[in-house]
């Protein structure tokens, strides 16, 4: 059976989403000889399409669903319509990535072990380990063609990079370069080199840097074994009176609803709308939501501590020009309760244009003082703080009842309290990243607070005991045997790391295992 | 703002001669609100010109640059001269002048010091008027392509094939 498959073909795999996780699943599975549909919520949007400027981009790719929020972080009050800054189109976020591609360190995998109990906090170990990932990193990286991996040189380093630079190794940080990032320092697969043009945020228009949007998806495609569904927003998940799944409804590009049967379904829609569709495919068998009998479906929602420093300099840095975020110092990602907290967190370059700086650098603020700040944006650096952060129980993506999204169904609403561990590490963070700038003559530095979450985690966590998360180590649902997650939803805790050559690499392994037991005759 | 000028089709003569000083900065007759040099000037059907020019004051004092011309900050506001929106605007800039007229002034636009007309927005910060104009003004300050350059920003550069050959690092003072 080629593509495009029957609506009532129950032989297929179901995949919804076609980012990291679902796009790379449905690629890597069709390599391997399996029937996929995957069914993606966004249009398909190619480098041709991409725009250079800021809001133009945001309206064609953001997800902007109806959404609420609720909790003491500030995306609440400044944003509290836009918990997150993800996309809706085939690809998903990996059109939108600034294409950081860093393993976990060998401890992140074993938080709880190694933090030790931390107060307010759902600590768990991983099921796996570094070593068990090793061998899956390897291909992810490889897929990817993650610089400084692999025998791929570095990207070169850009105004910004060079500011950071300089100031890291005036503060006396040993570990600065210009990252392990997914973007071609050198023409490779196809794809070609970076020409520094900045916008790595509104889709590389070279294609330089990895997007499953033109590589895994299109490849699968050639297989004859993948279809991709577009405006395909998938609505419920539905089972038969065993339990076991049958297949989605979702809602064509008219509206309409239709219903395709599955073998296999894999959900891969982000964390904050994967929890959402599992609670909201809730039944009589399945009163609290699918695959939820441990309570932990849309718990311990992570999104990275995450916060920015800017500063400003007596002359022009120009840092929009070329690569995003090609810049690191890893001196801090290290685990050294010491500094007062547990975990660590990465330093990386980042730049934003004029519209979003006006829009993010102190949302809300208005006045000479803000208005000074903007016209120095040609002398400004600036740097993303990222760390690990605590998964509480009580941050959690709901159901909100009385906010209808446009096919009537529930929003989900986004709740989230910083723990006293992330508040601990961003205070050092802004710290440590002032002074990386005023050891090179900033005038004026900004700690700027985290943006609407780019990286969401955890919603549907991996555990080894059935009662403390919602998959397996392979991403299988405890509770349910042929319904799988694939995206960064699986993650048990969240690392200081950028995720997505994680998510890469759990999906790449994911697609090995549903191909090997669907060969076994167990899925 | 010529375009404005070249509709209303008025000369800046005869503009400024249909007109009387507001403050400091504007000039407004019958239907329009100008530079008192009438380097430029907008006509204005639903709201009053005083309104508009008021307004005008009002976003340059919500993100004041010192080096971007009034034009720009007319173009972020122009679009509340709408019939729909023209009640609440004038309502809001109604509060905005008694609360100069408490503190001696004859109007918003009477208040010579940027402090004290601050006072007043300060004062009015939570309300749904001043948040209407803040927020907007994010967008249709700091979203002109035109006013993008007085902050030295290129914008798109995929057109000019990036800054690989146009320095992307040609930071020359570290």
């Amino acid at each position: 059976m080629t593509a495009p498959f029957k609506k009532n073909d129950d032989s297929v795999v179901v995949i919804i989403g076609t980012g990291a996780g679902g796009g790379v699943l449905a690629n890597e599975l069709a390599q391997r000889g399996v029937s996929v549909v995957s069914l993606e919520a966004g249009k398909r949007h190619l480098p041709e399409d991409y725009i250079n400027d800021e809001w133009a981009s945001f309206g064609q790719l953001a997800w902007l669903d109806a959404r609420t929020t609720s909790g003491d972080w500030r995306v609440a009050t400044d944003f509290s319509g836009l918990p997150t800054w993800i996309v809706k189109a085939v690809g998903g976020a990996t059109v939108h990535w600034a294409g950081a591609s860093l393993r976990f360190q060998p401890h992140e995998w074993k938080a709880k072990t190694n933090y030790g109990a931390v107060s307010g906090a759902n600590l768990l170990d991983w099921p796996i380990d570094s070593k068990e990932m090793a061998p899956w990193y390897k291909k992810a990286e490889d897929k990817l063609g993650v610089t400084r991996t692999g025998g791929r040189k570095g990207l070169p380093g850009n105004n910004n990079f060079k500011v950071f630079e300089a100031g890291a190794k005036k503060l006396g940080y040993k570990y600065v370069h210009t990252g392990r990032m997914a973007i071609n320092a050198e023409d490779y697969d196809g794809r070609t080199s970076c020409q520094q043009v900045g916008f790595c945020f509104q889709g590389c228009k070279y294609g330089a840097k990895w997007s499953a949007a033109y590589t895994d998806i299109p490849r699968g495609e050639a297989t004859g074994n993948l279809e991709v569904r577009e405006q395909s927003q998938v609505l419920r998940i539905e089972h038969d009176r065993s339990g076991k799944i049958t297949g989605v409804v979702y809602a064509d590009k008219n509206g309409k609803e239709q219903m395709q049967k599955a073998r296999i379904v894999c959900v891969a829609g982000n964390s904050i709308e994967s929890p959402r569709l599992l609670l909201n495919s809730a039944s009589s068998k399945f009163p609290d939501g699918l695959a939820n009998s441990s309570g932990q479906v849309g718990r311990n929602y992570m999104r990275h501590m995450t916060g920015s420093v800017y500063a400003n300099f007596e002359k022009p840095v120009k840092m929009w020009r070329g690569t995003t975020m090609a810049g690191i110092i890893t001196d801090e990602s290290r685990h050294d309760p010491s500094r007062g907290f547990v975990g660590g967190y990465e330093m990386e370059t980042l730049s934003i244009g004029l519209p979003f700086m006006a829009a993010f650098l102190d949302p809300g603020s208005w006045g000479r003082e803000f208005a000074t700040a903007l016209d120095s944006y040609e002398n400004m650096a600036g740097m993303w703080l990222v760390g690990e952060d605590m998964p509480q129980e009580t941050n959690r993506v709901s159901l909100n009842h009385d906010v209808k999204d446009q096919f009537g169904l529930p929003a989900p609403n986004v709740h989230f309290d910083d723990h006293p561990n992330d508040i601990a590490m961003r205070n050092h963070a802004y710290k440590q990243g002032t002074a990386v700038y005023e050891a090179v003559g900033a005038t004026r530095t900004f700690p700027t607070p985290p943006y609407p979450s780019t990286h969401n985690l955890g919603t549907n966590r991996m555990s080894k005991n059935p009662r403390d998360g919602v998959v397996n180590k392979w991403g299988q649902t405890h509770d349910i045997k042929n319904l799988f997650i694939s995206d960064g939803s699986q993650f048990t805790t969240g690392a200081a790391e950028n995720p997505t050559l994680t998510i890469v690499a759990l999906a790449i392994r994911q697609a090995d295992h549903i191909a090997k037991e669907m060969g076994r005759k167990n899925l | 703002m010529t375009d404005v000028l070249d509709r209303t089709s008025m000369t800046r003569r005869s503009l400024l001669k249909q007109s009387v000083a507001l403050g400091v900065t504007f000039a407004v007759g019958g239907s329009f609100v100008a530079a008192n040099n009438a380097a430029w000037a907008l006509e204005v059907k639903h709201l009053k010109p005083s309104t508009m020019a008021t307004l005008i004051q009002m976003a340059r004092d919500i993100y004041p640059h010192d080096h971007v011309g009034d034009e720009y900050y007319v173009t972020a506001v122009k679009g509340y001269d709408d019939a729909k929106k023209a009640a609440s605007v004038e309502e809001g800039i109604s509060s905005l002048n008694a609360a100069a007229r408490k503190k001696g002034f004859k109007s918003y636009l009477d208040m010579g010091w940027e402090r004290d007309r601050v006072d007043v927005l300060r004062s009015l910060e939570k309300s749904k008027f001043f948040q209407t104009v803040r927020g907007g003004l994010i967008t249709g300050l700091y979203n002109q392509k035109t006013v993008w350059p007085l902050f030295g920003y290129e914008g798109e550069s995929y057109s000019k094939g990036g800054y690989i050959d146009r320095g992307f690092d040609d930071i020359n003072w570290l």
